[in-house]
């Protein structure tokens, strides 16, 4: 991860409408987190403070500042899948995997995720891009 | 060959949808991914061309698919089969509702353009007319306020301005929605027609649709949507042959509840954090890049075709004025049969519920429901006469909002709920004010102490106390509003909040 590369990430959202949240975003794609090194650049294409650049990352879920899991699981925390048993689903994997929602780890991550639009099918959980109606740990095909 | 649809919409696909495809095109069919009829339950529903009729199964999983393959289901309808049922169009669930946003839904693939005599029409009206027949139908937001929509238009339209925009809101973000993301992912030329016809009426020839990132196939699809609406010259210089120009593009959001707002989200639209922006002025007169700019929610944009197509009048009457026209419900939670129900305003909450929906999934009685999204009150079993109107609702301390009701069975808590809203309050306060900044952390808290007990009338006075406060003194509805599903749902199930308590 060059300077030069992260700069080529970017060049092209330099000019777009919203083009600091185009950038991040790339730089998710590209690196799968926000690395440090990457602040001073995003300020330097946008003519902003670096502090801008970080108020902005921090402000927004989808930018994370740590490398990611190798699987991360986000179950659905909002009402309609409260409603069918999303409480009782989260501790159950935070059993299963010994770890607790929101805690960053390399190999398995539990995240909150606030409504996926699967709310007539819930609960819903995503593991890594894949969707999940109606999921249970046995449908994730984790030993319960 | 046997002609197969199989929706690729994000509840179908999240029951395997794609994998049941993959066998009916090895068994031989050819197999279109339309959208989603709106039937959530039975998805994937599977529509089978046999003859001139389409026959519809769900809902079918990889492992029942092999079954009605081996059945023969590709050669000859299989009536008498258990996921059989009938023509869709004839189901209960659709026959009785008016669907005039979602009426091409799920007949075709969602990137076949189709036949645009709508927009063609309106590129040929003075824009003032557009704006009346608007005016007449009564329209009025559907992102939550419901705002008359011409009041917008009229506004944006007599701005005085070197440019103009549209931003269609669709970041979704009420937990029990999700017309937005059918629509976005089962029809998006709905969606882009109705902005075209906007854009001309009110002197914008710029578009944005502000979509969230927790919808990645809405994404792929309008993606595709857009190119193809270029290509035909829906959208680009000279829209289908006329003088008027417009562009329109997609921005994805970064998963942040507030930026829903639409300040916030015009912020968000120029690449900053979604903080709040202090109204006045409202978008209209000086919004994205402080040029007068129409924020609508996907729906109402996507409500414009039918209202041109109908007549202001005709969309007026099939409501109770001034709530006028249909209304895309959507059915979530702990219910049987959960989907979308676009129908006229003043249908009850129980013909919703118990008509449509079949009551609850667990099947244990009904205790509550919660309409309009986490800001959204919760309602007791003996307000289900109640009509869906504007006026109604506000009589009972309720919105509509976006249209969502999330239905929960007597297993509910309700001081958790409350709870709940106060802390997602907590996670999605922007952090400009105070009340709402600190409040729904102390609230949280209080509404901790009372579920486990250690209450006295102390912490209730400190929860009436907190939600006077930031009802009246927050500087946006994310802080005004919390205190609803707070005290909706203290005032009608005070005795989930009594528990234990030494008072
Ligand atoms: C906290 C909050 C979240 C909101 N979220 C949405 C949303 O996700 N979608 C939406 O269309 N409107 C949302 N709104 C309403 C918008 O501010 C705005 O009123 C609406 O987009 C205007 O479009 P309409 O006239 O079509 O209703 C939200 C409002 C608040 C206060
Ligand atoms: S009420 Fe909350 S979300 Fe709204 S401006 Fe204040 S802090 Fe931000
Ligand atoms: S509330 Fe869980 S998917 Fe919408």
């Amino acid at each position: 991860m060059t300077e030069d590369d992260i700069r080529t990430q970017i060049a092209p959202h330099q000019h777009k409408l919203g083009g600091t949240i185009h950038a991040l975003h790339q730089l998710m794609r590209a690196y799968g987190y926000i690395h440090p090194e990457h602040l001073p650049i995003v300020a330097d294409v946008f003519n902003i403070s670096v502090a801008e650049v970080r108020g902005i990352v921090s402000f927004y879920e989808d930018f994370k500042t740590h490398p990611p899991a190798r699987t991360t699981i986000r179950i659905c925390q909002a009402e309609a899948c409260q409603a069918v048993g999303s409480r009782v689903l989260t501790e159950e994997l935070e059993t299963i995997f010994g770890t607790k929602l929101g805690i960053p780890r390399s190999d398995i991550e539990l995240e909150a995720v606030y409504c996926l639009g699967l709310c007539a099918s819930g609960p819903a959980v995503q593991v890594n891009d894949r969707l999940i109606a109606k999921a249970s740990a046995e449908k994730l095909q984790v030993p319960g | 060959m046997t002609t197969v649809y199989v929706p690729l919409d994000s509840v179908a696909v999240a029951m395997d949808a794609n994998a049941v495809a993959e066998q009916l095109t090895k068994a031989g069919a050819v197999v279109i991914r339309n959208g989603s009829h709106g039937l959530a339950w039975l998805e994937p529903l599977v529509e089978v061309e046999n003859g001139s009729e389409r026959i519809a199964y769900g809902p079918v999983s990889p492992t029942t698919v092999a079954d009605l393959i081996a059945n023969g289901f590709l050669h000859r309808p299989l009536i008498e089969h258990p996921l059989c049922r009938g023509p869709i169009g004839s189901h209960d669930f659709l026959q009785t509702q008016t669907r005039l946003v979602f009426d091409r839904i799920g007949r075709d693939s969602p990137l076949r353009i189709p036949d645009l005599a709508d927009v063609l029409q309106a590129l040929t009206m003075p824009p003032d007319d557009l704006i009346e027949i608007i005016e007449t139908s009564g329209l009025r937001g559907r992102g939550g306020a419901g705002f008359p929509a011409h009041i917008k238009w009229r506004t944006v339209r007599q701005t005085d301005a070197p440019r103009k925009y549209l931003v269609c809101n669709a970041d979704e973000g009420d937990s029990g929605t999700f017309a937005d993301r059918l629509l976005l992912e089962g029809d998006p030329f709905r969606l882009i027609e109705g902005m075209v016809i906007a854009g001309y009426a009110t002197g914008a020839h710029h578009g944005v649709v502000y979509l969230r990132s927790e919808y990645p196939i809405a994404e792929t699809i309008f993606k595709q949507a857009l190119e193809i609406a270029y290509e035909h010259h829906l959208i680009g210089p000279n829209v289908l042959g006329s003088d008027f120009d417009f562009d329109l593009e997609l921005f994805v959001g970064a998963g942040a509840y507030i930026c829903g707002e639409e300040t916030s989200l015009l912020e968000s639209l120029e690449g900053r954090r979604g903080q709040i922006r202090v109204k006045p002025p409202v978008p209209a007169i000086s919004g994205l890049l402080s040029m007068p700019t129409l924020v609508h929610n996907v729906i109402s944009f996507a409500s414009v075709p039918a209202i041109l197509r109908l007549g202001g009048e005709v969309y007026r009457d099939l409501g109770v004025a001034p709530s006028s026209g249909t209304m895309s419900f959507q059915l979530a939670g702990n219910i049987k049969h959960g989907g979308l129900i676009e129908v006229p305003f003043g249908i009850t909450l129980r013909d919703l519920v118990e008509g449509y929906g079949q009551g609850t999934l667990s099947g244990r009685p009904f205790k509550t429901l919660q309409i309009g999204g986490p800001l959204g009150a919760y309602l007791s079993r003996g307000e289900l006469d109640t009509p869906l109107t504007y006026e109604a609702m506000a009589d009972i301390g309720a919105g509509i909002g976006h249209g969502g009701l999330v239905i929960f069975d007597d297993t509910a808590d309700l001081a958790e709920q409350a709870r709940y809203a106060f802390e997602f309050c907590e996670l999605e306060s922007c952090g400009k004010c105070t009340p709402c900044r600190i409040g729904s952390v102390r609230g949280k808290e209080t509404m901790e102490d009372i579920i486990s007990g250690r209450a006295s009338d102390q912490e209730f006075n400190i929860i009436d106390d907190l939600c006077e406060v930031m009802d009246r003194t927050s500087l946006c509805q994310m802080g005004g509003m919390t205190p609803i599903p707070v005290r909706s749902a203290m005032e009608r199930f005070p005795e989930d909040f009594r528990q234990g308590t030494r008072a």
